[in-house]
């Protein structure tokens, strides 16, 4: 059973994992990006069309990440070069997605391709408990692993990733010590939105292989707050997607297992956590252990004195 | 000259009348369509659009309109009102709640007719239509119930409401009609439409060992969920077979097309008045989609048999006897559910393993 339940997390959770991750690229360069929501609809609507047209799973997740690259070059262009409101760019970003996947989707309802399958590791997926979960499953997941300790590495080991820390930290700093501040927020919105549009195509390629307008319901806004309950570490924003996922898929089986417990109870518990989570990492912000880019949400302009 | 004259005098006094009399006969169906979710959700607003499309084919309707994903509750009276304005004569609210706005706006405009789908109130100019569902729910139980091994069948349910309730216990009596052994399990996602959960909720049920599954939802996830997994799934809303090729069984759908042409007509000649309209098999309102080949040739007659009972009049799914979860009877022998019983439903009946949220 708890094989099933964890395997049952993994899946649910990495869609968000994957929004999440794009999202904390995004905030740690200093721009807030509201657009998540709209940027997996639009990744879930590009994976598909790419995956119907070419028949390569491949293709339709490059799709995904291409156009949702895309999308998030607009918000970049925004709040970075023009300087705009990252707050109302965002959720403009985010209303654009929906709208412009129901108009393009609308030739995919009914479509149906061939998804992702598990693909076993060979010795690691034979694990007693972890190893179906975890190394019995789909590419893309697979891929989400590698990504969550490409990304930490990248922040706390390589130049470039001190430098985008700086750049989200101190943007006036990291100009004086001759790094593009505008280009290297730039690239970070435009990659992070990209990851987020994979985080959609996973939906639509991997939990249920078709078009369905609006599919991702929300899951791009529990992202957006599981960056703040991350604190910005995308180890932490592994655990919180799949504590996300996990509470799911905990009361819908409690539920076929036929408990007694009250289903608006166990409903209510991956919200509570949230608030839990929220409540103990503004406490520990408030104790000094602030790990919020100083800079975020915050435009730069060269000649702007402070 | 002059007779020209007079001929032209006498078709100028003429044409007026010949005009009101054309404009009586020529009087365009101009419809507005309100939908609480997307026309690709491949569920329920999609059979309504299909519905529309058929409205459409009459000569006297002009090209309609639908607005899609309009949130339920008072704010939805602003986008009713828009229709208004915009010179729509009929107006299809096609979600329960847009009960009270869809009063609310019709008040104000007498001229024009209202039709609100699943709910119970009406006015003047408001008239309110849904279908018997548990029609065609009851027949798919058949189905459910010939076909499991395991004699455990699942339930994605949506929300604990009556529609959603009467649905279950329609299945669950059919199923119990043909194989009293057989249990269904309900999980409630508590949405219409987010295929994530619900393809989690459908994998959970096959988790504890369901071997046909069916659904509420607007969204093909179970049917997915069941086609990966080799088991049987009955669908709902409308014919999804293309999801799911070796699983699908067959599907309570909706026909909304003759009733909307119906409703139209009857606009156009002025014959329209308030009405509850609660369709079933009988009016073509409610069918049970096509069975799958796999489905053997001695319950395809089975059900052929049921369905023109039922057409008849002869079948109720909700006649007695009936014992809720407890054993207890809800209905004696003989009698049968009301429509306003039907409609507030709330209790399951025996054979279904769940309970309805509190």
């Amino acid at each position: 059973m708890l094989e099933i339940l964890l395997d049952a997390t993994v899946r649910a959770g990495t869609p968000i994992l994957f929004a999440t991750l794009g999202a904390i690229i995004n905030e740690r360069a200093g721009i807030i990006n509201l657009g998540i929501e709209g940027l997996m609809l639009i990744g879930a609507l590009a994976g598909f069309a790419g995956t119907q047209a070419s028949g390569s799973l491949l293709v339709g997740v490059l799709a995904a990440f291409a156009a949702a690259m895309i999308a998030g070059s607009i918000h970049a262009f925004i709040t970075v070069q023009l300087r705009g409101n990252q707050i109302v760019s965002g959720l403009a970003l985010t209303m654009f997605g929906i709208g412009i996947t129901a108009l393009f989707g609308r030739g995919m309802v009914g479509l149906t391709i061939k998804g992702f399958e598990r693909v076993a590791i060979p010795g690691l997926s034979q694990l007693p408990i972890i190893g179906k979960p975890f190394f019995n499953q789909d590419l893309l997941i697979y891929f989400s692993f590698l990504l969550v300790f490409g990304i930490a590495f990248f922040f706390a080991r390589t130049r470039w990733g001190l430098a985008l820390r700086t750049v989200g930290e101190n943007p006036a700093a990291a100009d004086t010590c001759g790094v593009p501040v505008l280009l290297f927020r730039f690239l970070a919105v435009t990659i992070g939105s990209g990851i987020v549009g994979i985080g959609g195509a996973y939906l639509s390629l991997a939990t249920t292989p078709m078009w369905i307008e609006n599919m991702t319901a929300g899951r791009g806004w529990i992202a957006v707050a599981l960056v703040i309950f991350a604190s910005w570490s995308s180890y932490r924003a592994l655990a919180g997607a799949y504590l996300f996922g996990g509470i799911t898929a905990m009361q819908l089986r409690f539920q076929a297992m036929g408990t007694t417990m009250s289903v608006h109870m166990l409903q209510m518990l991956p919200y509570f956590f949230t608030i839990l989570v929220l409540v103990i990492s503004t406490i520990r912000l408030q104790k000094g252990a602030s790990q919020q880019p100083e800079g975020l949400g915050q435009a730069y302009d060269r000649e702007d004195r402070k | 000259m002059k007779r020209f004259a007079f001929l032209a005098l006498a078709i100028l006094m003429i044409l007026p009348q010949l005009a009101t009399t054309a404009e009586a006969n020529d009087k365009k169906i101009k419809a507005g369509f309100i939908y609480v979710g997307p026309v690709g959700d491949a569920g329920w607003t999609y059979a309504h659009d299909l519905g529309r499309k058929e409205m459409e084919k009459l000569s006297f309707v002009e090209p309609s309109t639908y607005i899609e994903s309009v949130p339920e509750g008072a704010e939805s009276a602003r986008v009713i009102n828009g229709l208004v304005r915009k010179g729509h004569n009929l107006v299809f609210t096609t979600s329960f709640g847009y009960m009270d706005a869809t009063l609310d706006v019709a008040k104000r405009n007498k001229d024009v007719v209202f039709m609100h789908c699943s709910g119970f109130k009406s006015a003047e100019n408001v008239g309110n239509y849904f279908g018997r569902m548990y029609e065609p729910r009851y027949l798919s139980g058949i189905v459910a119930g010939k076909m499991t091994k395991k004699n455990i069948i699942g339930y994605v349910a949506a929300f604990p409401i009556p529609e959603v309730i009467r649905g279950i216990n329609a299945f669950t009596l059919g199923v119990q009609s043909v194989n009293p052994d057989a249990q269904v399990r309900v999980v409630w996602t508590q949405t219409w439409f987010d295929p994530g959960v619900e393809r989690d909720a459908a994998d959970s049920l096959l988790d504890v060992g369901a071997d046909v599954l069916t659904m509420h939802q607007d969204a093909p996830a179970t049917l997915q969920a069941a086609e990966a997994r080799g088991a049987y799934v009955i669908g709902y809303n409308s014919d999804m077979r293309e999801f799911a090729p070796n699983a699908f069984l067959t599907a309570p759908v909706w026909n909304w097309g003759p009733l909307y042409s119906k409703i139209a007509q009857e606009v156009k000649d002025g014959t329209w008045k308030t009405e509850s309209i609660w369709w079933g098999m009988k009016e073509d309102l409610v069918q049970l989609a096509p069975l799958n080949d796999k489905v053997p040739a001695d319950v395809k007659a089975l059900i052929a048999e049921k369905t023109a009972a039922i057409k008849a009049g002869t079948l109720h799914p909700f006649a007695g006897p009936i014992k809720d979860q407890d054993g207890k009877l809800q209905v004696a022998a003989g009698s049968t559910h009301n429509d306003g019983e039907l409609l507030g439903m709330s209790y399951f009946v025996k054979g279904v393993q769940g309970t309805i949220p509190k």
